[in-house]
């Protein structure tokens, strides 16, 4: 059963066509990574998925009702939508617990005496039990992300999107956010990604789509993308981005 | 405890060197000022009608119970400035197209008190309302003063704020949003409280403006230290009480000045 | 050229000595300028004391009393040079730029320590100025009913002291920069009444108030602290000696009592509160 859906979205700012017709089918529990060079419109199309941007044409379906119509309240759907951002975003002027809480609360109706017990459950299970009570400045980069991947998913969403959630990360404290997602993958979450980990993405993706100039250039299987890229942008892309992992 | 490094002893003799020639170079202004301004040929007068200590003596208690009108008003003008600032803040902030008459008000009220002397603004108001014909005690120069340096006040104060709440970044709006809080939520559980605190060094700097203002208040009547300063000094033909009440002035504004600063100096550490 | 100059001396010389000659030797070498005169009034100067804010017409008590002094001193009328300055400028300390300053300065023991005042030139009551709804709400020319009156001031007078002195009121008065301000105090309900000298009183009763009346007078004559002018003068001013001469000459001569009978008629007629 298709969970969202995009027909043929277009964004632009100003005359800059950011999204120039994306169609694509997000299942339930699938893991979709968007790749493509910066400014291949990965963090629009994810912003757009979240109602953040307004599109300028096409749908956006959730559950087959149109989400995209102008005029919509954004906030009952947004709240079915979680979203993690590469600058981790964390509200600095609340403890690690109070960033959690804050939506369930004023959203949700939910007490904090309901909310505890599953928010202790969240930190215990991404290893941050001994850092509910800090301040986001009192946590290193990797601790603030997984902060807000559990803040995203205290408002139980149906679908999570990621936008390049490990960039601004050092490279040692990568690899415990990565763990966050295969742990999320495992309970079968459905999820968008844009990446750039691209190892990351042929282990465990369902789909790679590739974006270039607004457009989904190519979809598939990592196993097709990687091996066998059917598009010439495609593989110049792959090439280099491989090439510049090697070097680094 | 380890024997100095070598750049330790370099930068202690350094600093040695640097308070010495700052204590001669304080004292050699400070000796020149002592003696040479009573040099001046009109010193002694000047001592007579602004350093005169039997006048001083006489006057400071009168000037210090005065002042105790001053922090009066200021006492109860102060949180009302904040409240009324906050609103014409968020007022400035509106984006529903209903509400756009509050926003263009709230966009008037800034620019317009912005832009007028505080004294003019008590003048008109404070003889101006009452001239309509209140009774008694609604025409009181105390209210409608205070309701002058109060739409005075929070004009500069709403200012202050907006820029605070612009000055967050627009990813935590963003974050915010994406939760699924409101806009109302968002401003007042996500952007406000860090807008405040970013701004309370400016906000400290208004404040301490205001309360050198409230001796405006004195022009329409009431007699607080400025005023009772100057019954003073024309009793006696003598500048001294002025003297008196910028001593008592400084004495409350400098402390505040400073822990401004140093509240900026923090907030400017913790933002880079 | 030699000639020219020297004989252009001597004519110089010459018109010195006719000046000279012209006036009293008293103040000669005691003014600002030579020859002349400079006296200080308000800014603006008010009616009565000075008529249409223009010193220079010699109408108005103070600008009257200011040429008749001038003549008795031996300064002819057009040696008589007006400058303003507020009541700040004139206690300043440091040269001034005025020999005599008149804006109905009262003398006061303290004041004195600081500045020169000459004998006095006017000694004037002092009135109750109010307004006709404060008198049909039962205020009455009473020191009892005075107290409970909401009193204001002029800052800068005597009139503050006075207040508590003679009448003592139950509630704090405010007090205002000038006379202006008072009134738009009064007009705008916020004092019941005001002291001031008598003639300032009648002039913003009947000029400047819609309903201004005035309640009643304390008489100059009263045996405790009457309120009385002196033109000031710098502290130590050579000039005070033939200023109070010429006072002196004015008030015996009956000239004095003509400037004030002339200016400051209307004074009488009020009633005396007890």
């Amino acid at each position: 059963m298709p969970t969202l859906s995009l027909h043929d979205v277009r964004k632009s700012f100003g005359g800059n066509r950011v999204l120039d017709g994306i169609d694509l089918t997000v299942r339930t529990g699938e893991m979709i990574c968007l790749i493509g060079a910066s400014g291949s419109g990965k963090s629009t199309l994810l912003r757009c998925m979240n109602l953040l941007e307004p599109i300028d044409d096409g749908r956006i379906l959730l559950d087959g009702a149109d989400i995209s119509e102008p005029g919509l309240d954004p906030q009952p759907i947004r709240a079915r939508i979680g979203m993690v951002f590469q600058s981790y975003n964390l509200f600095p002027h609340m403890s690690a617990l109070d960033n959690v809480m804050l939506a369930p609360r004023r959203v949700r109706g939910l007490t904090r005496e309901a909310l505890r017990g599953p928010c202790a459950a969240l930190f215990e299970r991404f290893g941050l039990s001994d850092r509910m009570a800090h301040y986001p400045d009192q946590l290193s980069g990797g601790q603030q992300q997984r902060v807000a991947i559990i803040r995203a998913l205290a408002m139980e969403p149906e679908i999570m999107l990621f936008d390049e959630i490990t960039s601004a990360l050092d490279p040692e404290l990568v690899g415990e956010v990565l763990d966050v997602l295969r742990d999320l993958r495992g309970t079968g979450m459905t999820m968008v990604l844009a990446t750039h980990e691209m190892g990351f993405a042929r282990d465990l993706a369902d789909r790679i789509c590739f974006l270039d100039q607004g457009r989904i250039c190519e979809e598939g299987p990592p196993s097709e993308i990687f091996s066998r890229p059917r598009e010439a942008r495609t593989r110049a892309f792959l090439s280099r981005v491989l090439q510049g992992g090697m070097a680094g | 405890m380890s024997a100095p490094t070598r750049r330790q002893i370099f930068e202690t003799r350094q600093r040695r060197r640097a308070n010495g020639i700052a204590a001669a170079s304080t004292c050699a202004v400070l000796v020149s000022v002592v003696l040479l301004v009573p040099l001046a040929p009109g010193w002694e007068a000047v001592q007579r009608s602004f350093f005169n200590a039997e006048v001083f003596a006489n006057t400071f208690p009168g000037l210090l119970n005065a002042f105790l009108l001053d922090v009066a008003i200021f006492a109860w003008c102060a949180p009302l400035i904040a409240a009324l600032g906050l609103l014409v803040a968020l007022a400035r902030d509106l984006r529903t197209p209903a509400l756009y008459p509050v926003r263009l008000l709230a966009i008037a009220y800034t620019d317009v008190f912005r832009g007028l002397p505080v004294i003019l603004v008590i003048y008109l108001i404070g003889f101006g309302i009452p001239g309509l014909g209140l009774p008694r005690p609604w025409n009181s120069p105390y209210i409608w003063g205070s309701l002058a340096l109060i739409l005075v006040y929070a004009a500069y104060v709403a200012e202050v704020i907006r820029s605070g709440i612009e000055s967050i970044h627009q990813s935590q709006r963003a974050a915010a949003l994406s939760l699924g809080l409101s806009g109302a939520d968002t401003m007042r559980f996500v952007i406000l409280p860090q807008a405040l605190r970013r701004v309370v060094p400016a906000n400290m700097n208004l404040f301490v403006a205001l309360q050198k203002d409230v001796a405006l208040l004195s022009f329409i009547g009431p007699v607080e230290i400025f005023r009772q300063a100057g019954v003073y000094k024309s009793l006696m033909a003598n500048f001294t009480p002025y003297v008196g009440a910028a001593i008592i002035f400084l004495a409350i504004t400098i402390p505040a000045t400073r822990y401004a600063d140093y509240l900026m100096n923090i907030t400017r550490r913790t933002q880079s | 050229m030699t000639l020219r100059a020297t004989s252009a001396f001597c004519l110089a010389l010459c018109g010195l000595g006719v000046a000279a000659q012209a006036q009293d030797s008293c103040a000669s070498g005691k003014t600002l300028t030579e020859d002349t005169l400079t006296i200080a009034t308000g800014n603006p100067a008010y009616y009565p004391w000075v008529m249409n804010d223009a010193p220079e017409s010699g109408e108005g008590f103070e600008a009257a009393v200011a040429y008749a002094l001038a003549a008795e001193m031996g300064f002819s009328a057009e040696q008589v040079r007006w400058v303003r300055t507020s009541f700040d400028q004139s206690i300043q300390p440091g040269a001034k730029d005025f020999d005599i300053n008149l804006q109905q300065f009262s003398i006061t023991e303290e004041r004195e320590k600081m500045v020169d005042f000459s004998i006095p030139y006017y000694s004037s009551a002092m009135a109750v100025l109010t307004t006709q709804r404060v008198i049909d709400e039962g205020a009455t020319a009473t020191i009892d009913s005075l107290k409970g009156l909401l009193w204001g001031a002029d800052a800068n007078t005597t009139a503050v002291p006075m207040l508590t002195g003679l009448i003592d009121p139950a509630r704090a008065p405010l007090l205002y920069g000038d006379n202006t301000d008072v009134t738009a105090a009064m007009q705008a309900g916020q004092i019941d009444a005001a002291l001031f000298d008598l003639p300032t009183a009648l002039y913003l009763s009947a000029v400047v108030l819609n309903d201004g009346a005035i309640l009643g007078q304390f008489p100059a004559d009263r045996s405790d602290n009457p309120d009385q002018f002196g033109m000031l003068m710098e502290e130590g001013s050579a000039l005070k000696e033939c200023v109070d001469a010429a006072l002196t000459r004015l008030t015996e001569s009956g000239q004095l009592a003509e400037i004030e009978a002339e200016w400051l008629s209307q004074t009488t007629g009020v009633p005396v509160i007890e």
